[in-house]
């Protein structure tokens, strides 16, 4: 049996977390405060996955630039394949929270959404 | 000549709008036995022509000073003495000088000069020059100038000095200059309220070879701020909000070098001007401009103006001048610089005036924004859009004080391949 | 002159929560006034996820958490300033503050709330010598420059100090394109939280140094290295350590100051260990009707305990106008020793506590399997046994109401840590 110590990222508290692996299975996670701590362990050492959150240029908006995410974790070592993918992406004002801007991205099942409002350019 | 440079500062002050106050200076010593040293800086002094002078005891010297620190045995003390704010007061001047017709050439490297029949051939890295006469105001680099021209040689050594600046929160600590006993260094570590109402420590005194090298050192700092806590009482370290270095032209002869080169007519030099080079600066010029004067016998320009008028200081106005100061232009409504209380009128004027602004220590220079505590943590993205927009630049192209100094290097992802 | 009933000061995190709570209270006549072109402060430029899991049970980022209160605040029509900067609170809470629109106003408040937030701590305060070229910046404004206006400070990045925003900085900068070299701790520990490191570094493979800081500042015009050098016991460089990092970026993220001169002006006196002003339970600072909630009242890890400080500070401003609050000059003290560097609130009126108080506070050094322990005078009522305590975390210790009714004499609380009373 391995044991693996962890810190769980699941939400700023960050528990230290012992995890017991059995023939590459997770058989027990001790130190977490929540069922998070459970679940990033798991996934952390079978499939570690991880929300990515980036800027985006905007095209005739208020701001220069509007925040987007992951809406769901993607796998750790497609980060920079999708950064890659976001990379001459322009978007057009005006946005709103949680719009779509990019389906299913490199077919994770993850789309990219904004979560930053931006306005158009003279509104206000 | 500094006796004399200081009287003129009222009168220059007034006419280039600049800050300046007579706020006083305190020579202080540690023990009973130097207070002979401070009677012969003392008489030394009145054969100067210095007004005011006097020895102050411990105990007047608390209730003037109450924060200098209890080893001050005694003080010399000089009524007359001012604060100003160096930079600003060279602004102002080369400001006033654009408007009277100096002009000026930058980013120009003097590679030689010359001397010609009917004066001298100026070579440099943008272009040749003819001028009738040359003054020589290069400051550490003044001995090369000469040394173009002269076959009298002058020497000047780029001597270092380092200062701390505490926040404003600790500017009312001591309300004079206070300096140490000299030293054959110089008059030594001085404490000082600035006139914009910071505290000052320095400077040290470190001959040098590399005349370009203006980084701070920690063993200097040490020494500076070793020096600060021999003169007060309490020194918080956690109020530093900035360090800094310069260079002082040090001549090897010991004494400024001042009028026209023996073998080249025409060329004037300003040479070796240390401390105290700036309060002598105002004298030092009018010797300069009365050799000039005899040689060229120019007529007196009826046109000739004086008057410089300040980039408006929003922080030290009333609110009824504020609201006048908005209601005429809504940029003074908006402040940029949270920690000095600079607007973006302040900022754009300082980009738009005769010799503006193109850097951000250009505009920190000229309107304190980015100078606070805490250090243009906030400001410095909006000085950078301002000075993009203003200068219709690039926001790649705006530098921290010109050259290879780039503030962003690229846009965002353009380093992914 | 402009009359409100309670003025705000700071339309971020703090300042929208407490306006919120003062508006649920019943009181209408409200003002926030914001420095910025937008409300949210800091959130807008904090793009990153793990906001919100206390208040909202889900992982938001900055700008989508500070988005659910601006929308509260424009349903529930609370009046607010943009870009308009206070620059004077007077004794009598007169207000003055700037904008381009109205000029110089004047307002009168009957109560204040103080949400001005926090500020970087910058080079000078560090007193790191060498030259002073470009391509130095604090990690927050590294972060506006990146995450707000698109662009880049730089291409070969060190940071020093490993304070969260240097931490997410350091994701960011990599994610945006550039190379990260290290990370440089003074401390032996991390000041960040450890999850920042997890996923900031660990993920980056971005070495972090501990016991490590920046000797020497390389560069004439553009930044062009530093030099690093580990550090003593006394946090002193230790001399033939020294390692020259080639870099065009030192981004330094070395702590965060409550700003609080608006506080002083004000009279109210700070305090030496958090830099912010003294407050009780009800959120009130030694000033009578003035509030204080979020950084400018000691700099927090988690914008959900901003949010709850705050909805206490609005509620209390709230009862301070309507007149329902009870006022008490025998506030029990709060004191921090042992390992404990300060508590907020400061002063406790145990009339005013409602069904328990949350006392945050932070430790001033590293401790393993320790206890957190609260003293009613001299008697031991709290004892929490901690894992691990780090001065980068924020710790908290809630008080049930009854707890104080079995010491009505009270007069001083103590928490302390303590090591392993019992084996």
């Amino acid at each position: 049996m391995d044991k693996r110590e962890l810190i769980c990222i699941g939400c700023p508290l960050g528990c230290s977390l012992e995890v017991d692996i059995e023939h590459n299975n997770v058989v027990k996670v001790s130190g977490n405060q929540c069922k998070r701590g459970i679940d990033y362990a798991m996934k952390e050492c079978t499939n570690p996955t991880r929300i990515i959150t980036t800027t985006l240029e905007v095209i005739g908006g208020k701001d220069e630039m509007v925040a987007v995410k992951t809406d769901k974790d993607i796998p750790k070592d497609k980060i920079f394949d999708c950064i890659r993918v976001l990379k001459n992406i322009k978007v057009k004002a005006p946005i709103k929270i949680g719009e779509i801007i990019y389906k299913n991205i490199l077919n994770t099942g993850a789309n990219i959404v904004a979560t930053s409002n931006v306005y158009v350019y003279g509104d206000s | 000549m500094n006796a004399l440079g200081n009287q003129m500062f009222d009168k220059l002050s007034k006419e280039l709008d600049f800050p300046f106050k007579r706020t006083g200076s305190l020579v202080v010593c540690f023990s009973i036995d130097e207070i002979e040293i401070l009677n012969r800086l003392l008489k030394q002094g009145e054969e100067n022509g210095i007004e005011g002078l006097r020895i102050i005891n411990k105990d007047e010297l608390k209730k003037m000073e109450p924060n200098l620190s209890d080893d001050v045995a005694a003080a010399l003390y000089a009524p007359t003495a001012g604060i100003v704010c160096p930079y600003e007061m060279t602004i102002a001047l080369a400001e006033n000088a654009v408007e009277n017709g100096v002009e000026f050439k930058f980013n120009t490297l003097v590679m030689d000069v010359k001397k010609v029949s009917d004066g001298f051939e100026i070579k440099t890295s943008e272009g040749k020059i003819h001028t009738r006469m040359v003054i020589n105001a290069a400051g550490i680099f003044a001995d090369n100038i000469n040394n173009m021209v002269s076959r009298n040689n002058i020497e000047i050594i780029p001597r270092k000095g380092e200062y701390c600046l505490f926040d404003k929160s600790l500017g009312g600590v001591i309300s004079r200059t206070i300096f140490q006993i000299p030293t054959k260094m110089g008059k030594g570590v001085l404490v000082t309220p600035t006139v914009d109402g910071n505290l000052l420590i320095g400077p040290t005194a470190l001959n040098i070879l590399d005349k370009e090298d203006v980084t701070t050192t920690n063993e200097g700092l040490e020494y500076a701020l070793n020096m600060g806590k021999r003169t007060l009482r309490e020194l918080p370290m956690d109020k530093i909000i900035s360090s800094f270095a310069g260079l002082r032209a040090h001549p090897v002869n010991n004494d400024f070098i001042i009028g026209e080169a023996e073998d080249a007519k025409g060329f004037i030099n300003a040479a070796g001007i240390e401390s105290p080079g700036l309060s002598a600066a105002p004298a030092i010029a009018k010797t300069i401009e009365d050799i000039v004067v005899n040689k060229i016998k120019p007529n007196i320009r009826e046109d000739y103006n004086p008057i410089r008028k300040g980039i408006p200081k929003f922080r030290e106005m009333s609110n009824e001048e504020r609201e006048n100061l908005i209601k005429n232009n809504p940029a003074f409504g908006k402040i940029v610089c949270r920690c000095e209380m600079i607007t973006e009128g302040e900022v754009i004027d300082s980009i738009k005036r005769p010799l503006g602004a193109s850097t951000l220590d250009g505009v920190k220079r000229r309107t304190r924004s980015g100078m606070g505590r805490c250090q243009g943590g906030f400001c410095t993205s909006r000085i950078v859009d301002i000075l993009a927009r203003e200068l219709n630049i690039p926001i790649t192209d705006v530098t921290k004080f010109g050259g290879e100094s780039r503030l962003l290097t690229n846009k965002n992802k353009d380093g992914i391949e | 002159m402009m009359e409100v009933d309670v003025l705000v000061i700071g339309g971020g995190p703090a300042g929208l929560a407490a306006a919120l709570s003062v508006k649920e209270e019943g009181i209408n006549n409200i003002l926030i006034i914001e420095r910025e072109d937008k409300l949210g402060g800091i959130l807008n430029q904090c793009i990153h996820n793990g906001f919100g899991l206390h208040i909202f049970k889900e992982e938001l980022t900055g700008p989508e958490y500070a988005q659910r209160f601006i929308d509260r605040i424009e349903e529930n029509k609370i009046p607010y300033k943009l870009n308009t900067m206070v620059i004077n609170i007077n004794k009598e809470k007169i207000v003055t503050a700037v904008n381009s629109v109205d000029g110089v106003l004047e307002i009168k408040a009957k109560s204040i709330i103080l949400a001005m937030g926090c500020r970087e701590r910058p080079r000078g305060a560090i007193n790191i010598p060498g030259s002073r070229c470009a391509g130095i910046y604090s990690a927050g404004t590294a972060q506006k420059f990146v995450n707000i206006k698109g662009y880049m400070p730089g291409k070969e990045v060190v940071i020093l100090g490993s304070g969260d925003i240097g931490l997410i900085m350091a994701r960011r900068m990599t994610l945006e394109g550039a190379k990260v070299k290290c990370v440089i701790e003074l401390m032996p520990y991390s000041t960040g939280l450890k999850r920042n490191i997890v996923q900031c570094l660990d993920d980056f493979n971005i070495p972090l140094k501990f016991s490590h800081t920046v000797v020497n500042i390389k560069g004439k015009e553009r930044l062009q290295g530093v030099t690093i050098a580990k550090v003593d016991e006394n946090r002193k460089p230790i001399i033939g350590t020294e390692e020259f990092i080639p870099c065009d970026t030192l981004l330094l993220s070395v702590g965060l100051i409550p700003e609080n001169e608006l506080t002083k002006c004000a009279g109210i006196k700070l305090s030496k260990v958090t830099s912010g002003p003294e407050v009780n339970e009800s959120m009130e600072t030694e000033a009578d009707g003035i509030f204080a909630c979020g950084n400018v009242l000691h700099v927090h890890d988690l914008v959900d305990y901003v949010t709850m400080e705050s909805i206490k500070a609005g509620k209390s401003a709230a009862e301070y106008i309507k007149g329902s609050r009870i006022k008490n000059k025998k506030a029990i003290v709060v004191n921090a020793q042992c390992g404990v560097r300060y508590t907020v609130p400061q002063y406790i009126n145990p009339e005013n506590v409602k069904d328990n108080i949350d006392i945050r506070f932070r430790v001033s050094n590293l401790y393993r399997d320790s206890y957190i322990c609260v003293y009613f005078d001299e008697r031991l009522e709290i004892k929490i046994k901690k894992r691990i305590l780090t001065p980068g975390e924020m710790e908290t210790v809630t008080i049930r109401k009854d707890v104080f009714s079995k010491y009505p004499q009270c007069k001083n609380i103590t928490i302390k840590v303590e090591g392993d009373l019992n084996g």
